[in-house]
């Protein structure tokens, strides 16, 4: 099977010199859904800022439907959509048109974008809102204007960091749900999320990383299976996802 | 990407800068018309009639060019400048089309047209408001137009440059404070610098503004302070070296990417 991305040994150390990323090799086949999941700091959004070409690499190898981002940028930019964690977004522009003016920098004319991110947004649920400017919006509808952003050239690959962050219960399911209709149209999705439930209802693999390296990459029924049923109850009630990244990450998670 | 598809995404990146500067008219077109009436209201209805001739035309007549290559050079400058800073800075929307195919020469293409663009229009305002004034001989309109495109397209570069390196608000406002705003009045916008003692003729020939406001001049008058092939000249090294500038910071990603 055609590999959506592939990551070999990539590496990042900063101008100050902090390493963020260690050697970290990933990939995830066509079609699937795949979460990536860490503490803060241990270097997904660096990882992802590589990917989609925010970042420079230091080292190492980043190919995505097998064409290496570094020697075709442009070829491999095509295939993918992002929706970033922070809101990077002109507030003061009308809805419809971050996601039409989006379109264009992908060479899509507005005659065809127009009417795709109509149906993107009202499918997401802001059919009501295209005319209003993004400051108008809450913080749901802001994310959710990110995704149809994200989706607008029609990637093959979409890379979501943390896109439910801030997101009420209601909200966050009806999003799962349009996610999983992404991946049955065959959209491949690399999602990191610190809602490990998210990561457990949606993702079939799953990775582990802190401190800029790998310690767990399988299905999502290898992951759980390392959880160890007999170990004492942590006084917090919590998924088995989240014990077991829990005790990977043991100490190495920031701490108040 | 296809060259239809160069086009559309250059074609985006200009109509967005332009609904921005339609959207706050106020603040991008109207300043530049109040501050030039008030400058030929002084220069030309009070000062003008005691100061006479220069280069044989009306005080006024001579202080037109320079006060609209004051106009042209600041917003052409500041356009790129703020829109680059904003977005960089203020939204982070610059990863819209770093994270797109978008080449970075289409990018600096882009940013630039939309400066150059805005110092045009400018311009052709701050000229309309010359005509409540004075009449305006026209010697060459080519010329007028070349030195009104040219000189958009250098300080829309130099402003994309310093965009891209600015650190803080701070940064996009102390040049056309602190360097533009003096190398235009020390470069012949109010008078001829044939006026000038030898000192001071000699010092204002290494601002390069005063060969702009010079061959803008030409346009106007057909006579000019230098040849004009010498402020032509001028004005293509300098587009070529900050085009050079722009291009290769965009393209690195120095200042804009991790």
């Amino acid at each position: 099977m055609e590999l959506a991305l592939d990551i070999k040994d990539l590496k990042k150390t900063y101008a100050s010199g902090t390493p963020a990323l260690k050697g970290v090799t990933l990939s995830i086949p066509q079609g699937d859904f795949f979460a990536l999941l860490g503490p803060n700091g241990a270097g997904k959004t660096t990882l992802i800022s590589i990917v989609t070409g925010l970042a420079d690499k230091s080292s190492g190898s980043v190919r995505v439907f097998g064409v290496d981002m570094e020697k075709e940028p442009q070829k491999a930019r095509l295939h993918v959509g992002v929706v970033p964690q922070n809101f990077n977004f002109n507030i003061f522009e009308k809805v419809i048109d971050i996601v039409v003016n989006q379109a264009g920098y992908y060479g899509i004319p507005r005659s065809v974008a127009l009417p795709r991110a109509k149906k993107l947004l009202t499918d997401l649920g802001l059919g009501e809102k295209l005319n209003v400017t993004a400051r108008e919006l809450s913080g749901g509808m802001q994310r959710r204007l990110m995704i149809a952003r994200g989706l607008i050239h029609e990637p093959k690959l979409l890379i979501l960091d943390e896109p439910t962050a801030g997101v009420d219960v209601e909200l966050r399911r009806s999003m799962w749900a349009y996610l999983e209709k992404l991946t049955k149209s065959g959209v491949t999705i690399l999602l990191t999320t610190h809602y490990l439930e998210e990561a457990e209802q949606l993702a079939k693999r799953v990775a582990i990383i802190t401190k800029g390296e790998i310690i767990v990459n399988g299905t999502m029924e290898e992951v759980l299976a390392m959880h160890d049923d007999s170990a004492p109850k942590d006084k917090y009630r919590a998924g088995k996802l989240e014990e077991v990244f829990l005790k990977l990450v043991e100490g190495d998670a920031p701490t108040l | 990407m296809t060259p239809y598809q160069l086009w559309t995404s250059y074609y985006t990146i200009i109509r967005k800068d332009v609904v921005r500067m339609v959207r706050i008219w106020p603040q991008t077109f109207l300043p530049s018309i109040v501050t030039s009436t008030l400058y030929f209201l002084i220069f030309g209805a009070f000062l003008g009639s005691r100061i006479g001739e220069v280069h044989g035309v009306p005080y006024v007549m001579f202080v037109v060019p320079g006060l609209v290559m004051l106009a042209v050079v600041t917003n052409a400058y500041m356009n790129t400048a703020f829109v680059m800073f904003q977005s960089k800075f203020f939204a982070r929307n610059i990863d819209e089309v770093l994270v797109s195919p978008t080449p970075p020469w289409v990018l600096v293409a882009g940013f630039v047209s939309g400066g150059v663009l805005r110092g045009v229009v400018i311009g052709c305002l701050v000229l309309a408001v010359s005509l409540f004034f004075t009449h305006l001989s026209i010697h060459s309109l080519f010329v007028i137009f070349l030195f009104l495109v040219l000189t958009s397209l250098v300080f829309s570069l130099a402003g994309l440059v310093n965009g891209v390196f600015a650190k803080s608000i701070d940064g996009i406002n102390i040049v056309p404070t602190f360097v533009l705003q003096p190398l235009v009045y020390l470069g012949g916008v109010f008078y001829s610098t044939q006026a000038l003692p030898g000192f001071w003729g000699t010092v204002t020939k290494f601002d390069p503004i005063f060969y702009l406001i010079n061959g803008f001049r030409y346009g106007f008058l057909g006579t000019a302070d230098v040849p004009l092939y010498v402020s032509t000249g001028l004005l293509v090294a300098f587009s070529a070296a900050f085009l050079l500038a722009a291009w290769y910071l965009i393209r690195t990603g120095l200042g804009l990417r991790q």
